[in-house]
């Protein structure tokens, strides 16, 4: 699969990575084995059966491919785009070692966009209506997947979201270079279409009572993990010093990249910094490029230790983002508006609980990087906001929901997965917490 | 899409709309506020619910920039794209104590609304409520309906006491017992009537007004400082602790955007101002 060259992709936020050709697909498709015991299948969180739609590529029959995907999967063109193949799917195919894995995210974008292309085949709203209700709260990834598996099942969903759109990191944070928006749309339009009610700008807990909630047959929350944190360096209050979730969401939802024609603002600065080394790190410091700046990343522990999908760490680079290694920020320097970032610079010593190496400050070894505009993108926990309100759910020490192998939180009825039930974590496991919740509260209104 | 169903205008600048919002209006109380985004290209701004009515949620704004002058030119009969809310903390309240509610300027518009949550739970009310002239005075008959005591204050003394509502609260704290205090308007009378309550350690909320982008706390675009901590004032206010707040932060990070804003609101009056029917026109 190609890329756009970069000094045009810079300059844009369509999307960096040209899918497969037909031709392409085909070839790729080709080299399949077609194992007995497919290794790939246990790799995919959701279970898509993964040769089949694969030989419904080689055979050329697209249609069939996406169909068999969807079986599993109701946002394949956005798993196909953002999953980190490399542990999952791709990771797991046998090929890996011998050859290169088989490209199954590509395979699986093509599918859906082909299909997506030509015109969905909407599926039937099921006609066996079970007068069960359940309250869907978020409409991440997690919770679009519940919704889609319960209405599948007859179950009437209301999704609750307290965005004036759905579809959680996927609409408000991943940048549409990555992940064009009218996919996110598209992908859930076709939830919806299956008899979903979405209610947009209701934050449960206010709009929504906590009684209200769970009078509900059953309740899952997926709320996520969009609690940003902040380092707590001196002149974090000042001007242009934004949380990565605060700059993405102008860009990504607010569309300030085209301030004044929408309205929202956005300091796009010319020398950005932006602090930390993950994915969302890496959405912020390309956006940044984006905008027009020149933009400089520090993470405080080694290159190989860079949480990021490798992917984006290349990308980020070849777009020219300059990152420094083992170093952190440590305070902000100007007057109201920030002028620059003071660094010290970090020494691996020891290895963490995480087996990553422990950073550590080099008191005397610091430096000033100029800077009009700071991002911080050091971590998300879940919002606190209503499982604060919900009395009896046992909360964890991230302050995550606590679920057990079925989803079910400490109430009976009441069910969480996604990232706030993991903490910070992928689509794909969003996705296949919520289809193992579904299939639980399934059965929970099955027994009684 | 949420109808508009009625618009009135106060004063100068100073508009009147009432929406029906029913999720809103259903759930809301006194110190919570609402995010309204007009049209797909639009900007989320907070604005105070200050009133309920069956479906229909009130809230009273000045028109300052593009988005507020963009809201005070619909008319009855159109409709915002959306409405989030309630937002933000319920008013904390005592009981069978001396309450003052304090509002200047387009801040009474969240003044009703808390005095009548604070009769509601038995205390004595007391209004004060400030503008700079008497015709830029708002909501004095509804205050006078709802407190049991009103106090009004003008900068040039054309209504009422010839001075600020801080002043009024002088003498009120020097006369008598109070219990607790709230203080609303600009970021700057908010910090010089509250400083007034510190010496006499009266408990004293302000309502704070920073940037907010989600007013769901995942943004942090609203952090304040209070009692030196880093606070969230779309999920853990807007009220807060008037002797806690660091007013100074606040009022400069109200100001990040000057530039843009004057782009915004150019843009918008050179394309409204003039040919659009029906469209209200400000100096
Ligand atoms: C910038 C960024 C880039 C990322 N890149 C990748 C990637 O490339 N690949 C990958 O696999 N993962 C990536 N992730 C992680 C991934 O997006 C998340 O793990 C995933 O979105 C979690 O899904 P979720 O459904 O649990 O929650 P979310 O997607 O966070 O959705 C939660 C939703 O709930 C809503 N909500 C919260 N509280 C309430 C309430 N009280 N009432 C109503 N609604 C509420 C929120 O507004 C939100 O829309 C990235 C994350 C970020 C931030
Ligand atoms: C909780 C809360 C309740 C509020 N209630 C009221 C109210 O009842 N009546 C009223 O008139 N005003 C209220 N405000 C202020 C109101 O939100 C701003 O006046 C409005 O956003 C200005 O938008 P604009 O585009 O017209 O003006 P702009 O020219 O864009 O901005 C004017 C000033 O308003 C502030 N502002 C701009 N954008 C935002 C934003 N997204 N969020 C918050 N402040 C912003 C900035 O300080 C700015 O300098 C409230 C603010 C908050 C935080
Ligand atoms: S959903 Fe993700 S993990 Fe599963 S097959 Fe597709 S790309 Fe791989
Ligand atoms: S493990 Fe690899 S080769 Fe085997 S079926 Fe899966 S994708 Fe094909
Ligand atoms: S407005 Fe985004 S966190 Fe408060
Ligand atoms: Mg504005």
């Amino acid at each position: 699969m190609l890329d756009r060259k970069v000094n045009e992709r810079i300059r844009d936020f369509h999307e960096v990575a040209l899918g497969f050709s037909a031709d392409e697909a085909i070839l790729e498709a080709e080299r399949c084995l077609q194992c007995k015991k497919p290794l790939c299948v246990t790799g995919c969180p959701v279970g898509i059966d993964i040769p089949a739609f694969i030989s419904a590529i080689a055979a050329g029959d697209f249609s069939v491919a996406a169909t068999t995907i969807k079986e599993q999967n109701m946002l394949p063109a956005i798993c196909g785009r953002v999953c980190p193949q490399e542990t999952q799917c791709e990771g797991a195919c046998v090929l890996k070692n011998k050859d290169t894995p088989i490209n199954i995210g590509a395979l699986e974008r093509f599918a859906a966009d082909w299909e997506r292309e030509r015109g969905f085949s909407a599926e039937q709203k099921s006609r066996e209506q079970t007068g069960r209700r359940v309250a869907v709260v978020g409409s991440g990834p997690a919770g679009l997947t519940a919704a889609a598996e319960l209405a599948r099942r007859g179950h009437k969903v209301t999704i609750f979201e307290s965005l004036h759109e759905a579809g959680g990191v996927l609409s408000y944070g991943i940048p549409a270079f990555r992940l064009p928006k009218e996919i996110v749309k598209a992908e859930i339009d076709q939830v919806l279409a299956m008899g979903v009610d979405l209610k947009v700008n209701y934050l449960v807990g206010r709009s929504v009572s906590v009684p209200e909630l769970l009078a509900f047959d059953a309740v899952f929350i997926a709320t996520g993990a969009g609690l940003p944190g902040f380092m707590g360096i001196e002149g974090e209050q000042m001007n242009g010093v934004y949380s990565a979730n605060e700059y993405l969401t102008r860009v990504n939802l607010m569309h300030a990249d085209q301030f004044p024609v929408f309205d929202t603002p956005v300091k796009a600065g010319s020398r950005v910094v932006v602090a930390g080394g993950g994915n969302v790190a890496m959405d912020a410091a390309r956006v940044a490029r984006r905008m027009g700046a020149r933009v400089t990343l520090v993470y405080r522990r080694r290159e190989e230790d860079l949480p990021a999908r490798r992917e984006e760490v290349v990308h980020a680079l070849e777009e020219g983002v300059e990152i420094i290694n083992c170093a952190a920020p440590i305070r902000l320097l100007g007057d109201g508006v920030v002028t620059g970032v003071e660094c010290v610079t970090m020494k691996m010593c020891g290895l963490d609980g995480s087996g990553r190496p422990t950073p550590e400050p080099v008191a005397d070894q610091t430096f000033v990087i100029d800077a009009d505009v700071f991002i911080e993108a050091i971590g998300q926990s879940p919002n606190p906001l209503l499982i604060r309100e919900v009395s009896g759910l046992s909360i964890g020490a991230r302050g995550n929901l606590v679920v057990d192998d079925d989803g079910r939180t400490s109430i009976g009825h009441v069910f969480a997965g996604g990232d706030v039930a993991t903490g910070a974590a992928t689509v794909i496991l969003a996705m296949g917490a919520g289809k193992t919740a579904a299939a639980a509260i399934d059965r929970m209104f099955k027994e009684q | 899409m949420y109808k508009i169903e009625e618009t009135t205008q106060l004063a100068d600048r100073v508009h009147q709309i009432w929406i029906r919002a029913p999720h809103v209006a259903h759930h809301a109380q006194a110190g919570q506020f609402v995010i309204i985004r007009i049209d797909e290209q639009g900007e989320r701004i907070p604005l105070t619910i200050s009133g309920v009515n069956g479906d229909l949620v009130r809230v009273i704004f000045m028109a300052v920039g593009k988005t507020t002058h963009h809201l005070a030119s619909l008319a009855a009969g159109e409709h915002v794209r959306d409405v989030a809310g309630p937002l933000g903390r319920p008013s904390e309240m005592i009981s069978g104590g001396t309450c003052v509610v304090i509002g200047g300027g387009v801040g009474v518009a969240s003044t009703p609304i808390i005095a009548k949550a604070a009769k509601d739970a038995g205390n004595h009310v007391i209004g004060i409520i400030g503008a700079r002239n008497a015709g830029l005075l708002i909501l004095e008959d509804e205050m006078r309906a709802v407190c049991d005591e009103l106090f009004i204050t003008t900068d040039d003394g054309s209504k009422g006491t010839h001075g600020f509502v801080s002043d009024v609260l002088k003498t009120l704290l020097a006369e008598r017992k109070l219990d607790l205090v709230w203080v609303i308007g600009p970021a700057i009378m908010m910090k010089v009537t509250s400083g007034v309550t510190q010496p006499f350690g009266v408990k004293t909320f302000v309502s704070l007004n920073p940037i907010m982008v989600d007013g769901s706390g995942m943004c942090g675009s609203c952090r304040v400082i209070v009692g030196g901590e880093t606070r969230f004032a779309c999920v853990d206010g807007p009220e807060f602790d008037a002797h806690q707040v660091d007013f100074n932060s606040l009022m400069a990070r109200q100001r990040v955007y000057t530039e843009e804003e004057k782009v915004a609101l150019e843009r918008h009056q050179a394309a409204h101002c003039g040919c659009e029917e029906g469209g209200n026109h400000h100096a």
